[in-house]
């Protein structure tokens, strides 16, 4: 097997957000963590539900562009949002910006919420979800510009603005990780601040604290993000991404 | 009914639900209809796509109540973009399961329903009407979704019958039966008009809007291009990206207008199988 390349990294740092996840609903955004989940379903987590990105649940593996061979249900819309507020998924948004304690932005930028300096998609369903069951964020570049000390629009909301809005906000609220083109981390920092959790390969620790808008909490010496297996390069490789479209969302 | 008649029945400042979802099965002859009209100022409810970016570009939007505004295989739509970045728009921004609770709410005739969702996030603090409610069986605080009451909904399905029944064939209904229950009137455009014994020969669960719901039907072939209608057809990725580009300048867009929205229906679908034909030749 050739080298190992950084969007590879990524997509098993994503994977690894599904393990020991359960018979769930696994809803990947981005390139990267849809193949994370479908390396997921592949190997250690064989459990986890899918859609076919409509509204069709696919049984089996099945690559990027491809539809699944077989359905084995129906999911339209309307029953993804109660599956969702039953708590039943792990959510994995591409927000435009996160902060520190895991609000995540995904509606405007600028500080005029009736008239932003840059419009984008609106809150979706990130205010349910973060509300209602796991989740975690993809950043495919890692950047003062993403990771912000607080975001202009609160989306998905972090540990912060579900503990001022009481325990009704707080109650299912489970912001796992965050996956970025540098690293991983997560919310164990004091009073549920970002922690680096380990670097990718090749990365340096003062690179991920450069590109980061806020102070990142850094407990001793951070590991190395783990390397995929041959056989999980191999399901990358000829199975799920044969195109690599990874490359696309994570330069090589 | 026609589109024209339909939007006789409309009335500047009306709130009109549209339904579909993002950019699939919208009823775009009905909503082309109101972009040729003089009506004004009015309040749209949706799971935005096009429909948003159409009437915001033709001033007919004075309040946007919606989860997002999507092209789906184009992430962004530019004329709502610009609505909002001009401040042209007054924008009521909720989450995707709350616009759906605001529909049900509605269609039950109640004044709100309890949710979760939205709670902690931005879409209280930017909407200083939003009210919380307290569980009468165990005291936990929620948040209480308004009813989203339209006067009008507009929703385009694969098949319908003269009486209302609408039938679709694609893959979800999204959330429109809730629209045309949750609107004092409903408008059903469709692919095909047939008879109601040909609806009857089909799943059930292809049934989901009755003549109950239904004040009008209008024939719509090609109706929902170029947002997807599956089965009957894709979405038209080309009059799509045309329609993006368009929107970069103000005579690209004048150019559009004159070929596509300026004209009748029947002119609208004749230029696009004439653009199809000139990019295929």
């Amino acid at each position: 097997m050739s080298e190992v390349t950084r969007a590879e990294t990524c997509v098993v740092a994503c994977a690894d957000l599904w393990r020991d996840a359960g018979e769930i609903l696994a809803s990947p955004f981005g390139l990267v963590p849809m193949i994370g989940a479908r390396l997921a379903r592949a190997t250690f987590s064989p459990e986890l539900l899918m859609t076919d990105g409509e509204a069709m649940l696919g049984s089996g593996v099945w690559a990027l562009d491809e539809q699944p061979q077989t359905v084995e249900g129906w999911l339209p819309f309307r029953t993804i949002l109660e599956l969702a507020w039953g708590g039943s998924r792990h959510v994995v948004m591409m927000p435009s910006q996160v902060d520190s304690r895991g609000n995540a932005n995904i509606s405007y930028i600028g500080d005029d919420y009736q008239r932003p300096a840059v419009q984008l998609l609106g809150v979706r369903g990130a205010p349910g979800n973060t509300v209602n069951h796991p989740t975690s964020y993809w950043l495919p570049r890692h950047s003062t510009r993403a990771l912000v000390p607080r975001v202009d629009m609160v989306c998905g909301v972090g540990y912060d603005s579900a503990a001022a809005a009481g325990p009704a906000a707080e109650r299912f609220l489970d912001l796992r990780r965050v996956v970025t083109n540098l690293a991983v981390l997560d919310f164990g920092g004091p009073d549920h601040a970002m922690r680096l959790v380990s670097l990718h390969p090749g990365v340096e620790r003062a690179e991920v604290e450069a590109s980061t808008g806020f102070e990142l909490v850094v407990e001793g010496a951070v590991p190395e993000t783990r390397a995929p297996s041959e056989e999980e390069l191999r399901l990358i490789r000829e199975v799920i991404d044969p195109t690599r479209l990874r490359d696309r969302e994570v330069r090589p | 009914m026609s589109e024209e008649q339909v939007v006789a029945e409309l009335r500047s400042g009306m709130t009109i639900g549209i339904g579909g979802w993002g950019s699939r099965r919208k009823p775009m002859s009905l909503v082309r209809a109101i972009l040729r009209s003089d009506l004004r100022d009015l309040t749209v409810v949706s799971y935005g796509g096009p429909d948003v970016g159409l009437l915001c570009a033709a001033g007919k939007v004075r309040r946007l109540i919606y989860g997002f505004v999507s092209l789906d295989s184009i992430p962004l739509d530019p004329h709502f973009r610009a609505a909002r970045e001009s401040g042209q728009i007054e924008s009521v921004e909720y989450d995707e399961g709350m616009i759906y609770l605001g529909l049900l709410a509605a269609s039950h005739r109640l004044s709100f329903l309890p949710t979760r969702a939205g709670l902690g996030s931005g879409v209280v603090t930017t909407n200083p009407e939003l009210r919380t409610v307290v569980s009468p069986y165990g005291g936990e605080e929620l948040l209480a979704m308004p009813a989203l009451a339209l006067d009008a909904a507009l929703v385009h399905v694969n098949r319908a019958d003269a009486h209302g029944n609408g039938q679709y064939l694609g893959p979800d209904l999204y959330f429109d039966d809730l629209y045309c229950a949750a609107a004092e009137r409903a408008y059903v455009s469709c692919e095909r008009v047939v008879e109601t014994a040909e609806l009857g020969a089909g799943h059930p669960a292809t049934l989901q809007i009755n003549r109950s719901a239904v004040a009008g039907v209008v024939p719509a072939p090609n109706g929902a291009h170029f947002t997807s209608c599956a089965p009957d057809y894709g979405r038209d990725e080309d009059f799509q990206r045309s329609y993006v580009e368009a929107a970069g300048s103000p005579e690209r867009w004048a150019e559009f207008s004159a070929r596509y929205l300026e004209v009748d229906e029947r002119g609208y679908q004749e230029a696009v199988t004439a653009a199809a034909v000139e990019a295929g030749a």
